[in-house]
């Protein structure tokens, strides 16, 4: 049945519904409408699948989807419309420009820490750029998912975005389908086999991946807001965040001043008990519980520690003094473990991070912006956020992805909307003016040769507004100054003009 | 001479190094890109005869000066390019820098193909060392004259630490490709570039996909038939049809083809006349397997050959052929043709040319021959390819402002320009923030209430330009 139903979305796409950018932008108002009215019932969702809090569905997951939804209802027509490109002597007459299109049909394939954002926002952007789009939202958010499948089709129109549930399997039949894009959220072993499944249809992928996202802490910085920023990055959603803090890298002078402020930040946001702070999430489930309390075996932590397998809670947890071979500092932890790990300088900190696979994102705590500008050039990352954590992420207009092990390709705002359209080269010639093309038509010989050369070699002539506004500007100021030097010269050589102005001037 | 894999090694701790990213180093090589082709032009058109026969005017407009136009743009663009992109922020961001950061990929692959066989490896190399990347060039070894050209020449202008040249046939690709890049850019058939895809899976390495399928010709309502006819053979047979671009069939009415084929064959005449074989302008086939491919199609095909048609096995020789009275199944429909062939198949309204072409896969071109505009414009919006261009063909390709590539079969990814340092290039979103306005930053913070939830819904709204 499901794959009628991704069938007759392929259909309802080629027929061309999805055209109109009035039926887009209505799509959008529509998933803005549902976002709005059922708000109540994606917290009970999301707090019966991963104990999230009210406050931190709309904060980590709602309003950014909104914010995209505003977005794209405010610039889609700007978006949509053909850019105009620069010409050369040859073109000069010629439209040139890039058209926008849809691709067709596009997975989406979600996965359970904010399945909301990582199955809506990519979603927004589908919509925007008139694709049909199949979602399919992660098995282990089985609220989320099952609300999904009964909301959406109450809102969006029914043919165009269906929602396919269902485990590894499924997904793999899934994937045997053919798609004309590929937009998946989770671990970089399973983007693997995203990918290879993509091969076989020539399908292109986005992946946003994860990874271990590094977190340095300079001496010369406010340790304070620093460790109360990491710390609140850290242990949102449990820390099952693809862009948390993974571990922190400082030197040995400070780590005792970094564990202390961290202590005192957890006892600020969760009190002395986290377990009974209604702010505190708990592990996804069973299986991750156990995968992260087995990273600390072996280590003692400094902060937290406790944990309670029936309800899949770790407290909040730092351990120091972290060697580098250890099991928490090879695969990403995607929990609340927060190790540290000592350098002996920035340096020391950079050839760590670069001998290590490239993060999804870096973070670096620093007061010295020329220190922190080296850094930067000296590393590679998905993004970065300086003096801060994930807040690169909440700008739509940054571009929000991996590189290397930790993704391809990017998304936000614009960037999804770019992502899931097609840019097509699009030149518009006339068939007159073709005395102009006989120096290209063969017999040739070394004078015609000459000439295409010639115009070949022409510069590019960008006739887009902004250039054209400005060559029309200087043209008139350049005139203007032209008459205001031939009148200074009339002037200065004193003429004496029968012309009645002049006559009343000198009198 | 050195294995494959110290070769990727070596450029690998080049790149590390930090060699690449200065301006300037990237200034200079493409520079001494420049004085390679300029000095060699000689011996480059010679590699191009030796392989395709490639008449020597073919070899300057579509190979040598498409380059240096590439090199030039580049160069003249590359500090631009590399700026920081400043971006819109929003309430919470106002005080931030946000700005985007091009940086390099690593080490690349680029794999080329004989048709173009020196602009298809060259082009790309310059985007990917704009971009501040390592490169491996791994040219075709179908065109093993400017195989062996580029060889020579590569290390010989550029820093031999940054770019390398590694020749060899399938097997020497598939071991290659065993190897971790951060980037590999291929042209060539689907076939192949689903290895391609699958070699890339195993680490995940962004591809960029030049492809090929069949490029469809419209010749539709009123029109000037003459020169339609003359910009279609001139794309058609440019190269002897060996471009991913060419114009791989037309699409008209009955009327309109009869019409066509007289067009066609004056056109012809002027170009190549009466024994096209003995023309200088006329390039050859690269190799005798696909002469014989070629070959096979035309004589298996049921069509009706109305010009050309002549073969010469030992000067691997097609004439310009064209054929009517081709049916949607035979067997010049069924694959690229790549060759000098061209079909004209009948269809009687415009509604049926556009079901026919999206019946098909994704083009990586699509023609409008029209003095309608109409009909150009219904054509553009119904039907989807890489790129489009009216009363012409090829030449869209030529516009460095144009991203050039395909879509769905027929590739994905693009170049030319400023698309090309954008392939090669990791766009890196940058947030500094300062320590001020921590109050701020408490509407975040557990304990959570009602009103910190509103203020936050206003500070993060959509973006205010920073102007």
């Amino acid at each position: 049945m499901e794959w009628q139903a991704v069938q007759q979305a392929r259909e309802v796409f080629l027929s061309g519904r999805t055209r109109a950018l009035e039926f887009r932008l209505q799509q959008l108002q529509a998933l803005q409408r549902m976002i709005t009215e059922r708000e109540t019932d994606i917290c009970i969702a999301l707090k019966q699948d991963i104990n999230r809090s009210q406050y931190d569905t709309p904060l980590l997951e709602l309003i950014g989807i909104e914010n995209e939804i505003k977005l794209a209802l405010e610039k889609l027509t700007e978006w949509a419309a053909p850019r105009p490109v620069e010409k050369n002597l040859l073109t000069m007459s010629d439209e040139v420009y890039i058209q926008k299109q849809p691709l067709g049909l596009v997975l989406i394939i979600g996965t359970w820490n904010y399945p909301w954002a990582v199955t809506l926002q990519p979603l927004v952007g589908a919509i925007a750029a008139g694709n049909g789009a199949v979602i399919k939202p992660s098995e282990l958010s089985e609220h989320s998912s099952l609300l999904l499948r009964a909301l959406l089709p109450r809102y969006l129109d029914k043919d165009l975005y269906p929602v396919v549930l269902g485990g590894v399997s499924k997904t793999q039949e899934l994937l045997k389908q053919r798609f004309d894009h590929i937009f998946y959220t989770g671990s970089s072993s399973v983007g693997k086999l995203v990918m290879e499944a993509a091969a076989h249809q020539l399908t292109p992928v986005t992946l946003e991946l994860g990874g271990k996202s590094p977190c340095y802490i300079d001496k010369n910085c406010d340790i304070r807001v620093a460790c109360r920023r990491v710390t609140w990055g850290k242990f949102v959603n449990c820390g099952q965040t693809c862009i948390a803090p993974d571990y922190i890298l400082c030197e040995p002078c400070i780590q005792g001043r970094v564990v202390e402020c961290i202590r005192q930040t957890i006892l600020e946001f969760y009190g002395a008990d986290p377990k009974s702070s209604p702010d505190y999430g708990r592990i996804i489930n069973q299986h991750h519980f156990n995968r992260v309390m087995d990273l600390m075996e072996g280590y003692a932590p400094v902060v937290g520690g406790q944990s309670d397998a029936s309800q899949c809670y770790i407290a909040p947890t730092v351990l120091k003094d972290v060697p580098p071979h250890s099991r928490l500092m090879q695969e990403e932890i995607f929990g609340p473990l927060l190790p540290i790990m000592t350098v002996s300088d920035m340096d020391d900190a950079i050839h760590f991070i670069n001998e290590r696979e490239k993060p999804l994102a870096l973070y670096i705590f620093c007061s010295d912006k020329k220190a922190t500008k080296r850094m930067i050039e000296e590393t590679t990352s998905g993004g970065v956020t300086v003096n801060d954590v994930m807040m690169h992420y909440t700008l739509s207009s940054l571009p929000f992805g991996g590189v290397g092990q930790s993704g391809m390709g990017n998304y936000h705002g614009k960037h999804t909307f770019d992502r899931l359209s097609h840019q097509r080269a699009c030149l518009v010639r006339s068939l007159g003016m073709e005395s102009v093309n006989l120096v290209r038509y063969p017999p040739q010989d070394r004078h015609r040769a000459r000439r295409v050369r010639m115009v070949l070699k022409s510069s590019l002539i960008d006739l887009s507004k902004r250039t054209f506004i400005w060559a029309v500007s200087v043209s008139i100021i350049a005139f203007g100054l032209f008459i205001t030097l031939l009148v200074i010269l009339l002037i200065a050589s004193g003429l004496n003009c029968t012309c009645w102005y002049w006559r009343g001037f000198y009198n | 001479m050195e294995a494959q894999s110290q070769v990727v090694d070596r450029l690998r701790s080049s790149f590390r190094s930090g060699v690449t990213l200065p301006e300037q180093f990237r200034q200079t090589q493409l520079s001494r890109l420049l004085s390679m082709l300029k000095e060699n032009e000689e011996k480059i058109l010679a590699a191009l005869h030796d392989d395709l026969a490639k008449p020597k005017f073919e070899a300057v407009l579509s190979e040598v000066e498409l380059v240096l136009g590439e090199v030039h743009y580049a160069i003249s663009n590359l500090r631009s390019w590399m700026q920081l992109e400043y971006c819109a922020k929003n309430m919470a961001t106002k005080l931030d820098d946000c700005f985007v950061r091009r940086e390099p990929l690593g080490v690349v692959l680029i794999i080329g193909t004989w048709n173009y066989p020196l602009q298809l490896v060259l082009s790309p190399m310059i985007g990917a060392i704009a971009a501040g990347n390592c490169v491996i060039v791994k040219p075709s070894e179908v065109s093993p004259a400017t195989d062996r050209l580029i060889a020579e020449l590569i290390p010989k202008y550029l820093s031999q630490d940054c770019y390398a040249v590694v020749s060899g046939g399938a097997e020497e690709t598939k071991a290659l490709l065993q190897h971790r890049f951060d980037h590999i850019f291929y042209t060539g058939s689907q076939a192949v570039a689903r290895c391609i895809l699958q070699a890339a899976s195993v680490h995940l390495t962004p591809v960029t996909l030049e492809l090929g399928g069949k490029c469809p010709s419209v010749v539709y309502g009123r029109v000037n038939i003459v020169a339609a006819a003359r910009r279609l053979i001139w794309a058609k047979f440019f190269n002897a049809g060996q471009s991913c671009v060419a114009p791989d069939y037309v699409l008209c009415s009955k009327a309109t083809c009869d019409t066509l084929v007289p067009a066609l064959r004056a056109a012809l005449q002027d170009f190549y006349g009466t024994e096209p074989q003995t023309c200088p302008d006329l390039s050859r086939i690269v190799s005798q397997k696909h002469w014989t491919r070629l070959v096979e199609l035309l004589e298996k095909s049921k069509a009706k050959v109305v010009v050309g048609g002549e073969t010469d096995e030992e000067d691997k020789y097609i004439a310009p052929t064209v054929v009517v009275d081709v049916a949607e199944d035979d067997v010049l429909m069924q694959e690229e043709i790549f060759g000098p062939i061209l079909p004209i198949i009948t269809v009687e309204s415009l509604e049926k040319v556009i079901d026919f072409i999206n019946s098909r896969e994704k083009p990586l071109a699509l023609y409008v021959f029209s003095d309608e505009s109409s009909v150009i414009n219904t054509v553009l919006e119904k039907t989807s390819s890489g790129g489009f261009c009216s009363n012409d063909g090829i030449i869209h390709m030529t516009l460095p402002g144009l991203p050039f590539g395909g879509v769905g079969a027929s590739g994905w990814g693009s170049y030319h320009g400023r698309w090309g340092f954008e392939t090669f290039s990791h766009r890196r979103a940058c947030m500094m923030r300062g320590w001020a306005l921590e109050r701020l930053n408490g509407l975040r913070y557990p304990p959570y209430r009602d009103d910190k939830l509103s203020w936050l819904r206003w500070t993060t709204r959509t973006n205010c330009s920073i102007m």
